[in-house]
């Protein structure tokens, strides 16, 4: 019985040694990854400077302001509705169309507003049709469709659509 | 003393997230995209809108007219936010000290400090977080007030000054967001400023906590396995049973406070206790470290039970346990060595949600990772492995880059192709076009300067009809004739000729007025042609400028961004590969760490199997006939 108690104190001194002997290889470990993460955050500030820059880019070549139109899509404040689907019709096109996950769900309903829809339309009055799917608090179906009419001007056009359970509301910015 | 860790943090992460993307009364649309973005955890994408939006917000000449001026304040806190989450603290820190340095509301300021002090101390500069949060005064947001001075109790802890962290701590104590957090750290602050006593009264209180969620609930099992070990170092064994039984059975805490629940039933000798929580440990994932003590640990106590039968049959169990677990980690070391381990970091399932790292576990094909557990769960590997993925994404949205600049190239060739042979033949056209609309133009302003003045000087002679413009030269030449002439009728014809030229003057006096108006009006209709004229020709320039400037002047920017884009991936590229490297080099270390320990384990197993069966022979020849010593070893000697 000695024995195996010694056995034991000679068991829990050699996992001892080992878990000392990590210890300095930790360290070490620890002041790479720390080195390694001030070079990340380098290369990711990088990053997002060319991201900016190619978001203009892209954004002078494909929607010039004299025919640039974005739609957003945002909730009501503090309303219930359990939105699953928008589609979007511009002078009864479809354009866009988005179907809800619960993260997306969320992150509007936190206040977030989504870009649906980023085109190109001529100067002029125009139409908007936002149709929206979803569910009630008290669990019903609930589908709805609007029709707007905006005029585009030469300047880019920004078109704010607020869902809620009661209305539709299109806002202009 | 025992090593204590300090907890922070918890409730500070859920303030922050809760903090800035909540705006209701939105007035930029643009901002409220990136909180859309940031409110689903893609920052790169939140923080690439909100830079560009304050670029242009400050490149405006009247920003105060610009809709992001409504949320400028909130916006600025914003990006130093979505840095921090995206893991940029150096950024973060440099965002939020231009808040603290602006004109900015005495709370805003307070609140920048606060979030200031916050990244120092995350940094590890407890110094520089102290200076921070000494520049808060006079009003500080309510959400924030109890963070604050949470933070300033760890600050002071980690720069040594545990009484002055316990002051601070005693506080806080009802702060409900603190529940748990606040009372465990009053007990390790007690215990660094080595008030034994206090310390233990203060975790017992932490330990008893009445709370249900998942932060505070494990706080409370922490504070009472540090309670059970301090007990243990005490040798006041039953008081550390006591503790470690409060700890609950399906926590983070309960594999260790199950293994040391025997251990301290083992030092006060009561073995056949001991067996309780072994037994129910041993049961559970072999990968655990405490769960592989454990099967040994449990025929140590069988052992001196006497049960030596049953301890030979659960040193054999663990022999064989072990043996296929060493299988396991070197078939894990091999897979990170082939670089599996890395490439199941990156796959995309098990990225969706929080508690991804755990999920790793759960792919069937992914056995480097079962060892790993713990040490992913550590800090700085999680950063190592976020820096990872974040890499990764990187150099996805890169390659993308390469691919839409490739397009671009392609969609301005087309345009350059379908417009230089087109607009000199539409520039000609236009250019004959632009000089006959000059000169109707000026014909146009020469009508109305003539309108005008008749208005102030009326002149009915020039308003009369083409008919009576036509008489009116008739009627002259007739009167130069007459005055020539010198027959007898020339009086009378004379006389005839002002009776017709007063008819005529009397007609274009007396319409004067009508005619006057019917030209004004005709005026205002030729304006209105002009307008329609002056738009069209302005739709035709801006048309003919929008169509050159869709192909003219991209080629140094894409140029230059193919450049930088380039380089950065290459940096991702060799970044990746260290931090790659570096990943596999600490996880296959830290397998070799457990590896050692199996075969420590291993080795013990090896001896205790057979000196137990050596004992169970002995008792079993001691007590019973010499047949039935096969009993033994189907482990039901007892």
């Amino acid at each position: 019985m000695r024995m195996l108690k010694k056995f034991w104190l000679v068991t829990f001194a050699a996992v001892a040694v080992l878990a000392s002997s990590g210890a300095g290889a930790e360290a070490s470990y620890r002041e790479q990854m720390k080195g390694l993460d001030e070079q990340v955050q380098e290369v990711k500030s990088d990053v997002l400077s060319i991201a900016a820059e190619l978001s203009r880019l892209e954004e002078r070549l494909l929607y010039p302001s004299g025919t640039h139109l974005a739609v957003f899509v945002a909730l009501a404040p503090r309303d219930t509705l359990r939105l699953d689907a928008v589609q979007i019709q511009i002078d009864g096109q479809p354009v866009a169309h988005s179907i809800y996950s619960f993260k997306e769900l969320e992150a509007l309903q936190k206040g977030g507003v989504q870009r649906i829809y980023t085109g190109n339309v001529a100067s002029g009055e125009h139409q908007i049709e936002v149709t929206i799917a979803g569910k009630l608090d008290t669990g019903k179906d609930y589908s709805r469709t609007e029709r707007f009419a905006f005029n585009k001007g030469v300047e880019p056009k920004l078109l704010g659509v607020t869902l809620g359970s009661s209305e539709l509301q299109l806002g202009d910015w | 003393m025992l090593r204590a860790t300090l907890i922070v943090g918890c409730s500070l992460a859920g303030v922050l997230a809760a903090g800035s993307c909540a705006s209701r009364d939105l007035r930029d649309l643009y901002f409220g995209e990136a909180l859309y973005q940031a409110n689903q955890g893609r920052y790169f994408e939140a923080l690439e809108r909100l830079d560009a939006e304050l670029a242009l917000h400050k490149g405006v000449d009247e920003p105060q007219r610009d809709s992001l001026q409504f949320h400028i304040g909130e916006a600025e806190f914003s990006v130093g936010d979505f840095e921090l989450y995206y893991r940029m603290h150096l950024r973060a820190g440099r965002a939020i000290k231009a808040v603290l340095e602006g004109a900015v509301d005495e709370s805003v300021r307070n609140e920048a400090a606060y979030r200031l002090a916050r990244i120092h101390f995350q940094k590890d500069q407890a110094a520089d977080a102290l200076l921070a949060l000494d520049r808060i005064s006079g009003k500080v947001p309510v959400a924030i007030r109890d963070d604050v001075e949470f933070l300033r109790a760890n600050v002071y802890m980690a720069l040594g000054r545990p009484a002055d962290a316990a002051g601070v701590l005693k506080r806080l104590q009802s702060a409900q967001s603190l529940t748990g957090f606040a009372a465990y750290n009053l007990g390790i602050a007690m215990l660094q400023e080595g008030r034994e006593q206090d310390a233990i009264l203060q975790l017992d209180k932490a330990g008893q906590l009445s709370v249900n969620d998942a932060g505070p609930l494990a706080i409370r099992d922490k504070s009472n396995m540090l309670l059970g070990k301090l007990m243990l170092e005490s040798t006041d064994f039953t008081r550390a049973q006591q503790y470690f039984d409060r700890v609950r059975l399906d926590g983070p805490f309960s594999n260790q406070a199950l293994l040391s629940a025997g251990w301290a039933d083992v030092s006060a000798q009561n073995y056949e206790r001991a067996v309780v929580p072994w037994s129910m440990l041993a049961k559970r994932e072999i990968t655990d470290a405490a769960v592989q003590e454990a099967m040994l640990a449990l025929p140590y106590a069988y052992s001196k039970l006497n049960v030596h039968g049953r301890a030979a049959v659960l040193y054999s169990d663990a022999l064989k346990s072990f043996g296929e677990e060493l299988t396991k980690v070197d078939a894990s070391m091999k897979s990170i060595a082939e670089g599996r381990f890395l490439k199941a970091l990156v796959r995309e399932e098990i990225q969706q949600d929080k508690g991804w790292a755990i999920r790793l576990r759960t792919l069937p094909d992914a056995p480097e990772t079962y060892y790993l557990m713990q040490l992913m769960a550590s800090n700085d590997f999680q950063t190592a492995l976020q820096n990872y993925l974040d890499l990764d994404e990187l150099r996805r949205k890169m390659a993308g880059w390469q691919t839409s600049l490739d397009a671009y190239e392609d969609m301005i060739r087309l345009r350059r192709k379908n417009y230089e042979p087109l607009l000199p033949g539409i520039d000609a056209q236009f250019r004959e076009l632009d000089a006959q609309i000059r000169l109707r133009m000026e014909q146009r302003n020469h009508l109305q300067q003539r309108l005008h003045q008749l208005l102030i000087e009326p002149r009915p002679d020039l308003l009369a009809t083409a008919d009576e413009r036509i008489v009116l030269e008739t009627l002259r030449g007739i009167e130069q004739s007459l005055e020539k002439a010198n027959a007898a009728d020339v009086p009378q014809l004379q006389e005839r000729l002002r009776r017709l030229k007063g008819v005529l003057t009397w007609t274009l006096y007396t319409s004067y007025p009508q005619r006057l108006t019917e030209a004004h009006e005709h005026l205002n209709a030729l304006n209105a042609d002009i307008a329609v004229l002056n738009k069209q020709y302005q739709e035709f320039v801006r048309a003919r400028q929008a169509a050159e400037h869709s192909y003219l002047g991209y080629d140094d920017t894409i140029k230059r961004l193919r450049t930088r884009a380039a380089e950065s991936l290459q940096a991702v590229n060799q970044l990746m590969a260290q931090q790659g490297h570096l990943i596999e080099t600490v996880a296959i270390d830290e397998l070799r760490t457990r590896r050692a320990r199996l075969e420590v384990y291993q080795t013990q197993a090896r001896y205790a199997v057979a000196d137990s069966y050596d004992r169970a022979a002995k008792v079993q020849g001691n007590s019973a006939p010499p047949d039935s010593s096969q009993a033994a070893s189907t482990g039901g000697s007892r």
